[in-house]
């Protein structure tokens, strides 16, 4: 039902809207898996060693910015393919 | 669990089909969410405060035009206006006969507005030099500033020797961070060159961040143009105080081998040139463009569903996003005068020998080398 549905909506809007659509569903699960291994490994580092917290927070932060920068490269691509730009 | 997939492959394989919306017969006019959306986060010639049922409560910002041989024509925006859409949509039939297409507006001197843009009726090159809604908040951020930095400047002259007053006091912890933490590190001994203009790049990032998140404000940080003068600017800086450490580094990276230049030298200077102001530029407009799209999403929400039980749900989430969008106006002002520091350090610092390489440097984003802050 839902394969049907996916395929239906597919052929309506166009193919490369739907490649779009999944490619951002990607690149979130990527970004998401990436920042989820900096946050898990910086959790941790905090546990070893509290009194580096605040360094380790924010060279957290700045790897976060910096991989969710690539995710949103691939985030502005499918939007232009989307827009048809 | 053995059921539980059993069940799930029954239902999706369960043969279902999708209700087509039907053509015609249609009494109101159909929100389209992308356009509501585009039309919020994009630049425009004149800035829309809101609209009740009958009137749409706008400020209508000068065009200012330029043709090679006509010279410049300045005029209100509100010429190229186009009416206000009905509150029936109009069938196709109906609009062809009017004449004219929905994104084309009336004309004025020639000119009018296609989809936005400004474009002469007979095709000939028009150059938009128009103050649009993007322009003004840049000039109104840019006053906004001065008034608060002269202030701050006011009153460290007025409390000198004495403990910070007011918006002085609010400024002051924000200052030394990016005097201590950023420039300090990444550039070193040389950075109170640096300081005027990564404090201007912080504090005109994190204000228009914030200003964009207002209702009725324009989308200053999410204009690619805006970002993009921005790293241009970092690029400039970059290139005009690198010394010839910098360019030996580039084009004779030391401990490369002679026969691995032909790839490096175009590596390191696509890495100076290219990839650094493109991601600069590419981070801070995709992450604020994307927030603001978040939020309108899910409002639209409410009028693609038409039903206000969805309120609530839509009203949390976007509070929630709203309240995250405030954490990355901040953090994206952060990152980009984080980064321009560490350009700019990479560009100026002096000569080491190569056995410190290893033990006392690091190395920064595309290979230039940072000092390692622990070591000294």
């Amino acid at each position: 039902m839902l394969l049907s549905l996916l395929l239906q909506i597919a052929n309506a809007t166009g193919l490369a809207v739907f490649g779009a659509a999944i490619g951002a569903g990607l690149v979130a699960l990527g970004a998401g898996l990436g920042i989820g291994r900096i946050g898990g490994q910086a959790m941790e580092a905090i546990g070893r060693q509290p009194e580096a917290s605040g360094k380790i927070q924010t060279a957290m932060l700045i790897v976060a910015a910096l991989i969710e920068g690539l995710a949103l490269f691939a985030v502005v691509v499918c939007l232009l393919i989307s827009f048809k730009l | 669990m053995k059921r539980l997939l059993t069940l799930l492959f029954c239902l999706c394989t369960f043969a279902g089909f999708a209700a087509e919306p039907t053509e015609g017969g249609q009494k109101e006019e159909v929100f389209n969410p992308g356009e509501m959306i585009l039309h919020h986060i994009g630049d425009s010639h004149e800035w829309h405060w809101f609209s009740t049922d009958d009137n749409h409560f706008t400020s209508y910002l000068p065009i200012i035009a330029y043709r090679p041989g006509q010279g410049f024509s300045v005029f209100s925006s509100k010429k190229l206006a186009a009416e206000p859409h009905p509150a029936r949509e109009e069938s196709p039939s109906r609009k062809r006969a009017a004449g004219g297409s929905h994104s084309e507006g009336p004309e004025y001197d020639g000119l009018m507005l296609r989809e936005g843009k400004l474009v002469t009726v007979d095709g000939s090159k028009v150059y938009d030099l128009s103050i649009t809604k993007n322009a003004i908040a840049l000039l109104g951020s840019a006053v906004l500033m001065l008034v608060v930095f002269t202030s701050v400047a006011a009153g460290y002259k007025k409390n000198k020797g004495r403990a910070p007053k007011g918006i002085q006091s609010f400024f002051e912890p924000i200052i030394i961070f990016i005097r201590d933490e950023i420039a300090k590190k990444s550039i070193g001994p040389k950075y109170e060159r640096y300081m005027p203009y990564l404090l201007t790049v912080f504090f005109f990032i994190w204000f228009n961040n914030l200003l964009g998140l207002t209702p009725g404000a324009a989308n200053l940080t999410g204009n690619i143009a805006v970002t993009a003068t921005l790293a241009i600017m970092t690029l400039v800086i970059t290139l005009f105080s690198a010394n010839k450490n910098y360019w030996a580094h580039i084009f004779a990276t030391p401990g490369v081998p002679k026969l691995l230049l032909p790839i490096m030298i175009p590596v390191e200077l696509i890495g100076a040139f290219l990839v650094k102001p493109v991601s600069l530029t590419i981070r801070l407009f995709a992450n604020i463009t994307a927030g603001h799209i978040v939020i309108l999403s899910f409002i639209s929400l409410i009028f693609i569903f038409r039903s206000p039980a969805v309120a609530p749900i839509s009203l949390a989430f976007g509070l929630f996003i709203n309240v995250l969008e405030l954490l990355v106006a901040i953090l994206q002002a952060y990152i980009f005068t984080l980064l321009t520091a560490m350009y700019i350090g990479g560009a100026v610092e002096e000569h080491h020998h190569d056995e410190e390489h290893s033990l006392d440097m690091q190395t920064g984003p595309a290979g230039s080398v940072i000092p390692n802050p622990a070591a000294h």
